[in-house]
């Protein structure tokens, strides 16, 4: 696996900033020029490819599949992956992400300014397409297996891993990269931003993202890109990988009512479904990684989601979002980066600014500082708009 | 401009923005196989031309373009 986040660019350095509950939330002063109501947002520094990929791969990738490109490169040497491997076996990727809208707008803005289609350079269509990240991988690393994107919103990360199981368990795939990826600039968030649901605490950032406290006023959007790579036993075994962990459920759903207001019965049927499919009981599962944004209305039906599949007893549930802010398309795939890092660190990283849990929240047993323990199986959930529900369960080989 | 100035515009283009090696560039280069220009390479030389000469090529200007003498002349006759 593989990450680039506002909270660390590397796997040890997000492990340390979630063992100690380091918020990556800082205030982008471009957004209020901009005409942003929060200017809140998760930042990453720009990864300098030159020299790295060639010109004709750097113009055709945009922001999101830079992430995905420096993602990836850290999965690879994380499981002894090489050019040689690749080049012997069929690799797939299955890949999520949502949006390339500064690609878009910078190319139509070209030519609105050219009036004249050539001259947006022959990357803009590749840079332009929301499965840019899968076609621009795909052709860097010269794979030959499974090719597209997964878009399903704020789900599409833990979706394309729920997917790349089910090749994989299928028989169709031996490894697949999986993974979420998600730009970050000022014109991607702004008609998020429009809806009013993100957080204003521009006095103190990092405290802005406070899922399931009482006093939470909303989301802090952010971005980057994760990693992982998912491989049959027998592959990974033949070839010496480090085994870190094995998928062993993927439940989903889809609300069937709003757009945007998320429901308790959706996240709940996926977490059960996951649960059945994993062919353990709800005890079993030591930890569970919130989706949890921070908004009202969110935080309080997941836990009712929560209390209604784990009851009272329940395993340890913290929000990761409230160090990172919500990753959006990358979420699902960084989340359960960051809960294979407490599993494999033998800790559970805090829900940080969690002061007054709220009446639903009450019921659950929230970490709110690091807590050192043992986890053998977790699940993590990943929700989005238009009600689509993914929970992945992966267990400690 | 000078024939001189139209050159090392468009090498200094090559050489910074298409990544071709110095060594590689003369006048008898092959634009495809020397130099390594596919058919996407093409667009962007448009792009490289418009903003350097402010002079747009469309696809039939590079029918005779085989070498980058041609390609010199190409861009001299435009501006001519």
């Amino acid at each position: 696996m593989g990450i680039y986040s506002c909270i660390g660019e590397n796997l040890a350095e997000v492990k340390e900033s979630l063992y100690k509950g380091k918020s990556g939330i800082v205030v982008d002063k471009e957004r209020i020029d901009f005409g942003y109501r929060s200017p809140l947002t998760g930042m990453v520094s720009k990864p300098n490819l030159k020299g790295i990929l060639t010109r004709k791969q750097r113009i055709s990738i945009g922001e999101e599949g830079e992430y995905a490109y420096m993602a990836t490169i850290e999965a690879f040497k994380n499981a002894k992956i090489d050019q040689d491997f690749i080049d012997a076996n069929q690799v797939g990727i299955l890949y999520g992400n949502d949006s390339t809208t500064k690609s878009v707008i910078e190319s139509v803005d070209k030519v609105r300014e050219k009036k004249d289609t050539t001259l947006v350079g022959s990357g803009a269509i590749f840079k332009g397409m929301n499965s840019s990240v899968t076609m621009n991988l795909s052709t860097i690393f010269k794979l030959t297996g499974v090719n597209f994107t997964i878009s399903a919103a704020c789900a599409s990360g833990s979706h394309s891993i729920g997917m790349a199981y089910q090749l994989i368990k299928s028989g169709l795939q031996d490894c697949i990269i999986c993974g979420g990826a998600q730009e970050i600039n000022p014109y991607v968030m702004s008609s998020f931003d429009g809806l009013g649901v993100f957080s204003m605490n521009t006095e103190n950032p990092g405290q802005a993202s406070k899922p399931f406290d009482a006093n939470r006023d909303g989301l802090v959007p952010s971005g980057g890109a994760a990693t992982v790579i998912l491989e049959s036993y027998d592959s990974a075994i033949k070839r010496g990988a480090p085994i870190l962990g094995e998928v062993i459920g993927y439940g989903f759903s889809s609300n069937g009512e709003h757009i945007s207001t998320p429901n308790a019965a959706g996240p709940s049927y996926a977490m059960k479904m996951a649960i059945k499919q994993a062919g353990i009981s709800a005890g079993d599962v030591d930890y569970v990684n919130a989706h949890a944004t921070s908004t009202p209305v969110g935080d309080a039906n997941e836990a009712k989601a929560i209390f209604d599949v784990f009851g009272e007893h329940g395993p340890a549930v913290s929000s990761t979002k409230s160090m990172t802010g919500h990753e959006c398309w990358m979420a699902g795939a960084s989340e359960v980066i960051y809960s294979m890092l407490m599993m494999h660190h033998g800790f559970v990283a805090p829900n940080i600014n969690l002061e007054t849990p709220d009446e639903d929240a009450k019921k659950l047993n929230l970490v709110s500082k690091t807590l050192d323990k043992k986890i053998n199986v977790f699940l993590s959930n990943s929700f989005g708009f238009g009600g689509t529900n993914s929970a992945l369960i992966i267990k400690k080989i | 401009m000078t024939k001189e100035v139209i050159i090392e515009k468009i090498n200094n283009f090559l050489i910074d923005e298409f990544e071709v090696e110095s060594d590689d560039i003369s006048p008898d280069a092959d634009l495809k196989e020397t130099l390594d220009l596919d058919s996407l390479d093409f667009v962007d030389l448009v792009v490289s031309v418009e903003a350097n000469f402010g002079v747009k090529l469309v696809g039939e200007d590079f029918v005779n373009v085989k070498v980058l003498q041609d390609f010199y002349d190409l861009i001299e006759n435009k501006l001519s």
